[in-house]
């Protein structure tokens, strides 16, 4: 359905375009028909860089791209015709009213004035957005006019949505909407979804699959379990400290060549016997007086980037 | 649902191959005609969200240059007054459609604004056009008040003051033209702004003084800025008998630095829009 080979794109970086960066080093990707697939990766692993080039904004270096059967490296004008993107700018909606962003969006996917304003009453209904309706997006929090933006990118039925970051700053109500209307698009009407996302939790909860991207590369991909099945021997120990650790304390100086360490916080990746030791060690005598809390939780995707080799710097879990 | 095509997908001859699934059908683009309409009426929208103080602004500064002129030109018909109120009138289109239109295209490319157009099959032209446009529309109330206050100033005639129907649009169209090439071949955002504040300033200085008291290089220069012919157009229609083949020839001019400006400004659109 969605095919990308080999796809390399080189930026030129530093004064006088110097140094080169190469933010795509070969990337192989097959999404099926219906499938809601993640692009999982922390800030600048290449993810934006690799959408743009799906959705013809980018011309990759090398490499191809196939959407639906069409050559979008060739062809890069029939991307807008087979792909509903959101973008992470607003920039060319933020003065406009929540419904004429949705609507002229519509007007300018190719619909009929009277199909972009049906369109845009339904899809502002199902987001939940009528309230809103009447008021610039300028006005609205970075939630709601993120959700404006989805509403806009709704409007006009595309069989392919790429959607970067979307629920960036939404409060739980509103991406509740968003999946649902996502889902929706994907159940009743076979949509593919393409998603981007540096959200561990979004990731495991609403994929289908989902492909982990570092420093330009794909390091894995697979549905969430299967990704998780990597690390199911392994539980996640978090200590916080309150002040300094008791490193006088034997077993705590050897937990500390385990941990990776972030001032304070501790975290250990852990099989569940070690674990255990570990819990015991830390709740009793001076290393508990130490202690400010403790959580012992089974593995995320988190974790398993971590233990591809991820740099692990700029997931959120929340 | 409007996802059935209306055209026929043409299929190239390796994708047509036997094993291949045959392509999808694409979804029908946006004409030039509707396009131009919704863009121009979603930027007239937002006229009132962000623009209505940088009109007012606008037009202040016409009135205020006026009001100055006015100590020292006298009133009555005579050149140097005509060059006044014409030569402000236009400046305001010089402001909002060179200077304004610069500045938000050069924001929009900076902060990855093109991108929700570039991602929506809508012909280019399309979208300076509507731009172009609106920007040409927010200044008519501006431009209006300018003149006639100005007329009635410095004591000229308001009967031919209707002439702003064809003056703007047609200055309007060739100094929107310029500021959307500006803003979208503008390196950064900043340098936009400037060539933007630079044209409106170089439209207030060598249009408001009548030019033949300018020096002959100078008087080069003001014929090489579009928005004089504007100015030269409409100062001829205070003649109580204009000579309106000289104002059809400088309106003509107007037109042909349009279409030349506005086909730059598709083109720097499509070069910005697809990096």
């Amino acid at each position: 359905m969605c095919t990308v080979r080999d796809l390399v794109k080189t930026y030129s970086e530093g004064r006088g375009g110097t140094s080169l960066v190469r933010a795509n080093d070969g990337i192989d990707l097959e999404v099926r028909r219906g499938e809601i697939f993640g692009i999982l990766g922390p800030n600048g692993a290449g993810k934006s860089t690799l959408v743009r080039q799906l959705t013809g904004l980018l011309r990759p270096d090398a490499g191809s791209v196939e959407v639906l059967g069409h050559d979008l490296v060739r062809h890069p004008e029939r991307a807008s015709r087979l792909i509903g993107y959101l973008g992470q700018q607003s920039t060319a909606l933020d003065d406009l009213t929540v419904a004429l962003a949705a609507e002229t969006t519509g007007r300018l996917r190719g619909l009929r004035a009277r199909d972009a304003r049906a369109e845009r009453d339904q899809i502002l209904a199902e987001l939940g957005l009528e309230d809103l309706a009447g008021r610039p997006l300028r006005t609205l929090s970075g939630g709601q006019r993120r959700l404006a933006c989805v509403a806009a990118t709704l409007v006009g039925e595309r069989p392919v949505l790429v959607l970067d970051e979307p629920t960036t700053g939404m409060d739980p109500v509103a991406r509740r909407a968003v999946w649902s209307a996502v889902d929706r698009r994907r159940a009743e009407r076979g949509a593919t979804v393409l998603l981007v996302t540096h959200n561990v939790i979004e990731a495991e909860s609403v994929l289908d699959r989902v492909a982990v991207i570092d420093r330009g590369r794909v390091i894995a991909c697979d549905t969430p379990a299967g990704l998780k099945s990597l690390v199911d021997q392994e539980v996640r120990v978090d200590l916080v400290w309150r002040d300094e650790p008791p490193r006088q304390v034997p077993e705590i100086a050897a937990m500390e060549e385990q941990a990776v360490c972030s001032g304070r916080h501790w975290t250990l990746r852990l099989p569940p016997d070690r674990a255990r030791a570990v819990v015991a060690a830390v709740t009793g005598g001076p290393a508990f007086a130490a202690l400010d809390d403790f959580t012992l939780t089974t593995p995320s995707l988190e974790d398993v980037y971590l233990r591809l080799g991820g740099r692990g710097e700029g997931l959120v879990r929340q | 649902m409007s996802a059935v095509p209306e055209t026929v997908v043409r299929y190239d001859r390796d994708e047509a191959a036997p094993e291949r699934p045959q392509p999808a059908p694409l979804a029908p683009g946006a004409r030039l005609l509707p396009a131009l309409a919704a863009v121009y009426r979603a930027q007239l929208s937002r006229a009132r969200v962000a623009r209505m103080p940088l009109l007012f602004v606008a037009t202040f500064q016409s009135v205020g240059i006026m009001v100055m002129m006015r100590g020292v030109v006298d009133a009555g018909d005579g050149e140097a007054a005509r060059s006044v109120v014409a030569g402000s009138s236009v400046l305001v289109v010089a402001f909002v459609a060179l200077n304004l239109l610069a500045q938000y295209f050069g924001v929009l490319r900076a902060s990855g604004g093109l991108d929700h157009y570039a991602t929506l099959p809508v012909p280019p032209a399309a979208v300076v056009l509507g731009a172009a446009a609106a920007y040409a529309s927010f200044t008519v109330p501006g431009t209006v008040v300018t003149a006639a206050t100005g007329s009635l100033l410095f004591g000229l005639s308001l009967s031919h003051l209707w002439v702003l129907v064809a003056v703007i649009p047609l200055a309007g169209a060739a100094l929107a033209g310029l500021g959307a090439a500006l803003g979208l071949l503008a390196p950064r955002q900043e340098l936009a702004t400037l060539f933007g504040q630079l044209g409106m300033s170089a439209a207030l200085l060598l249009g408001v003084l009548p030019a033949s008291n300018l020096p002959e290089p100078v008087r080069w220069l003001r014929d090489l800025l579009p928005s004089s012919y504007g100015v030269d157009a409409f100062a001829r229609t205070f003649d109580s008998h204009p000579d309106w083949a000289v104002v059809l020839v400088d309106l003509g001019v107007c037109a042909a630095v349009g279409v030349v400006s506005l086909t730059l400004a598709t083109w720097a659109y499509r070069r910005a829009a697809s990096r």
